[in-house]
């Protein structure tokens, strides 16, 4: 089955039916960073997250990915960077804390392994797993990318902490070569089995690649493309978290 | 035999009907085709549309393709109309010429499809050759990690020509390839038990759940459609087409096999409608869910099975083999691509990847898009007019039109 991949006509209804429901990406000067509602949030929970933000922080992210968590020589302008600033730009008074684990060129498999024990080292508040790509790659077996998925948001759970999963980037150049389609059904299965949260930054980027908010096609020298998808990908990750846990921002500020 | 009984005959076996009193007395085997069944090579060219459509990027299009509107895909439909039209033609052969001229028969249309597969490999490393080449973005530079391979082409082109390499969108002409090789021993068999060959089939495809039964594939994993489940259509396909839609006929015309049907499809299209419109997961019980997902397309998913096996139900019901549309000028192209469908699939491939090519380049908007999948159809069509308008030709001047070789050239197409 390949249930991404079409939504664009979905994608503009829904965006039509629950525009106004809850504002979509803060106002960036150059760009917009438009994103559909729906997208931006989940029912699964995020108790913990929403308990720090009430206790006024520390609010401890850590972001486990592979290469596409960064970029390379401009790491302060990657989305987990951009995250940090976005949320201690909308939660005023609340100590955040994003830092980065990478793991280039694993397998979820390879990455699961060493997630529990990341997580009883750091003590953080929410883990967001970045992965796929890797696996996409190399297509490995989509059961033992889904088994490893499942192991590594158990181990994660067992800590203590929340997670988020995020799934691949949408790279249209590659299309003809890595087939995601699997591998992000995987993803949002496990999640929902789970029970936890996952940010679709396949169907965010492909939205935006759409509506003509980017242009992911064109071949681009230089990181200025790059900075400005991550500056949104921080932007609309952050909406994300603020609007699954259940946080109003407008009351955090009335009590400081 | 009553007139919906009538119909739903027509479904399947159509023409197979006639033959079965001509037959060999011990087998029910279908010798004669006064005329093609023009709802195989409608639903044919159909399935070979919506592939080439699936396998542009997302368009307007894209919202036509019957896979969001259920679990099954045109995949489906192209491996049970190939294989029926298989058995049909190269069936006959071997009733007419013996086992070694239809074996061989098969083996030769075998090569052809090895050969445009080998074709297409070749248009695909030229275009990846070009992007690797032009394409920079440091956003992404992880993904641009799958050309690798390009730096060792002696492994890639070797294990390409050994089927185990297979890019995107390459996957469906190695299955149809493994599958004609092991059609001389099926047909065999079936024409002398068919109801033994299926439940044979249906044994493969359970051994296949039950022990991961796989081919091994390059640089890891496994095929993409597994040959050990994708079988069960391809045999399935052939026994409707050696009479076993005849047989059905009383089950598929009862109205209670229609209802389950519909209920089936209706469950299937609310669920993909919870895979676009998130928010109506709320109404699905997570014990379902559970139960269904993954629905696994490598291994042709029960739920799969049974959404084509009630979409071909429907179908066969409510669109009779004598429908007025099936001769209108509007569905023909449909009809003409279906009638030439390995040519026509290898044109869609590479069509698709032309027009990944067209949008790079261009830049990918909405309307170019549209444009992009539009123009392709059109040229599909084309293409399948010339190959009717060329064979009409080259069929007058010879003399053998009439000859099982010149009909299985025909079917040729099909099989």
């Amino acid at each position: 089955m390949r249930a991404i991949g079409i939504p664009i006509l979905s994608l503009m209804m829904l965006a039509g039916l629950t525009a106004g429901s809850s504002p979509s990406c803060a106002d960036d000067a150059t760009k917009s960073c438009e994103v559909p509602a729906y997208l931006l949030t989940s029912d699964s929970p995020l108790s913990k997250v929403a308990a720090a933000v009430k206790a006024g922080g520390p609010v401890n992210i850590l972001v486990v990915g592979s290469r596409s968590s960064t970029i390379s020589g401009a790491e302060g302008d990657a989305y987990p960077a951009r995250l940090q600033a976005a949320l201690r730009e909308k939660l005023p008074g609340v100590t955040v804390n994003v830092s980065v684990e990478m793991a280039a060129r694993k397998t979820a498999e390879e990455v699961a392994l060493e997630l529990g024990k990341l997580a009883e080292e750091k003590k953080p508040t929410l883990v967001v797993w970045q992965t796929g790509t890797v696996d996409a790659i190399r297509s490995v077996d989509t059961d033992n990318f889904r088994g490893a998925i499942d192991d590594g948001v158990a181990a994660l759970q067992k800590a203590g902490a929340d997670v988020v999963l995020m799934n691949m980037q949408y790279s249209p150049r590659t299309e003809t070569m890595i087939s995601p389609n699997a591998y992000i059904d995987n993803m949002r299965v496990a999640a929902q089995q789970h029970d936890v949260p996952l940010f679709d930054r396949f169907a965010i980027m492909h939205q935006w690649n759409e509506s003509g908010e980017f242009d992911l096609f064109r071949a681009v020298h230089g990181v200025d493309l790059a900075k400005r998808v991550h500056n949104c990908l921080g932007r609309a990750l952050s909406t994300f978290m603020i609007e699954t846990a259940r946080i109003n921002p407008a009351e955090l500020r009335i009590q400081r | 035999m009553t007139s919906v009984a009538d119909q739903v005959i027509g479904a399947h076996a159509g023409a197979a009907a006639h033959g079965i009193a001509r037959s060999a007395p011990a087998v029910s085997i279908p010798v004669a085709a006064t005329e093609r069944e023009l709802r195989l090579d409608l639903f044919r060219g159909l399935a070979l549309w919506l592939i080439f459509i699936d396998h542009l990027p997302p368009n307007i299009l894209t919202w036509l393709t019957i896979r969001n509107y259920g679990f099954s895909d045109a995949t489906e439909i192209f491996i049970f109309i190939s294989g029926y039209t298989a058995a049909f033609v190269y069936g006959r052969a071997l009733l007419d010429r013996g086992f070694v001229v239809a074996a061989a028969r098969i083996l030769k249309r075998v090569w052809q499809i090895y050969v445009a597969h080998v074709f297409l490999f070749t248009i695909f490393l030229a275009e990846i050759s070009y992007v690797a080449s032009s394409f920079e973005n440091p956003l992404y530079s992880e993904e641009m990690g799958i050309l690798d391979f390009l730096k060792q082409p002696d492994v890639t082109i070797v294990q390409a020509m050994l089927l185990k390499f297979r890019p995107v969108n390459m996957d469906v002409l190695p299955l149809y390839i493994v599958l004609m090789l092991f059609l001389p021993p099926i047909l065999w068999l079936m024409q002398r038990k068919a109801d033994l060959t299926l439940a044979l089939s249906v044994a493969l495809y359970a051994l296949t759940w039950e022990f991961d039964l796989a081919l091994p594939a390059y640089p890891n994993g496994v095929w993409y459609f597994n040959p050990f489940a994708w079988q069960l259509l391809f045999v399935f396909g052939a026994w409707c087409a050696l009479g076993g839609a005849k047989r059905m006929s009383r089950i598929l015309s009862s109205p209670v096999t229609l209802w389950i049907c519909g209920a089936y499809l209706l469950f299937a299209f609310y669920t993909t409608l919870t895979w676009h419109v998130p928010q109506l997961n709320h109404f699905m019980p997570r014990i379902i869910e559970r139960w269904m997902y993954p629905i696994d397309k490598t291994n042709l998913d029960v739920l799969r099975f049974a959404h084509f096996l009630a979409l071909a139900a429907l179908t066969v019901h409510f669109l009779p083999k004598d429908w007025p549309g099936l001769t209108s000028p509007w569905l023909r192209p449909l009809i003409l691509c279906g009638q030439h469908s390995l040519e026509i699939f290898c044109i869609g491939v590479f069509l698709a990847f032309a027009g990944h090519f067209i949008l790079a380049e261009v830049g990918g908007g909405a309307g170019i898009h549209f444009v992009v999948s539009l123009c392709g159809i059109l040229i599909m069509s084309g293409a399948a007019w010339i190959f009717s308008w060329y064979k009409r030709v080259a069929g007058k001047g010879g003399s053998r039109t009439k000859s099982a070789d010149g009909d299985a050239d025909l079917a040729g197409g099909g099989a």
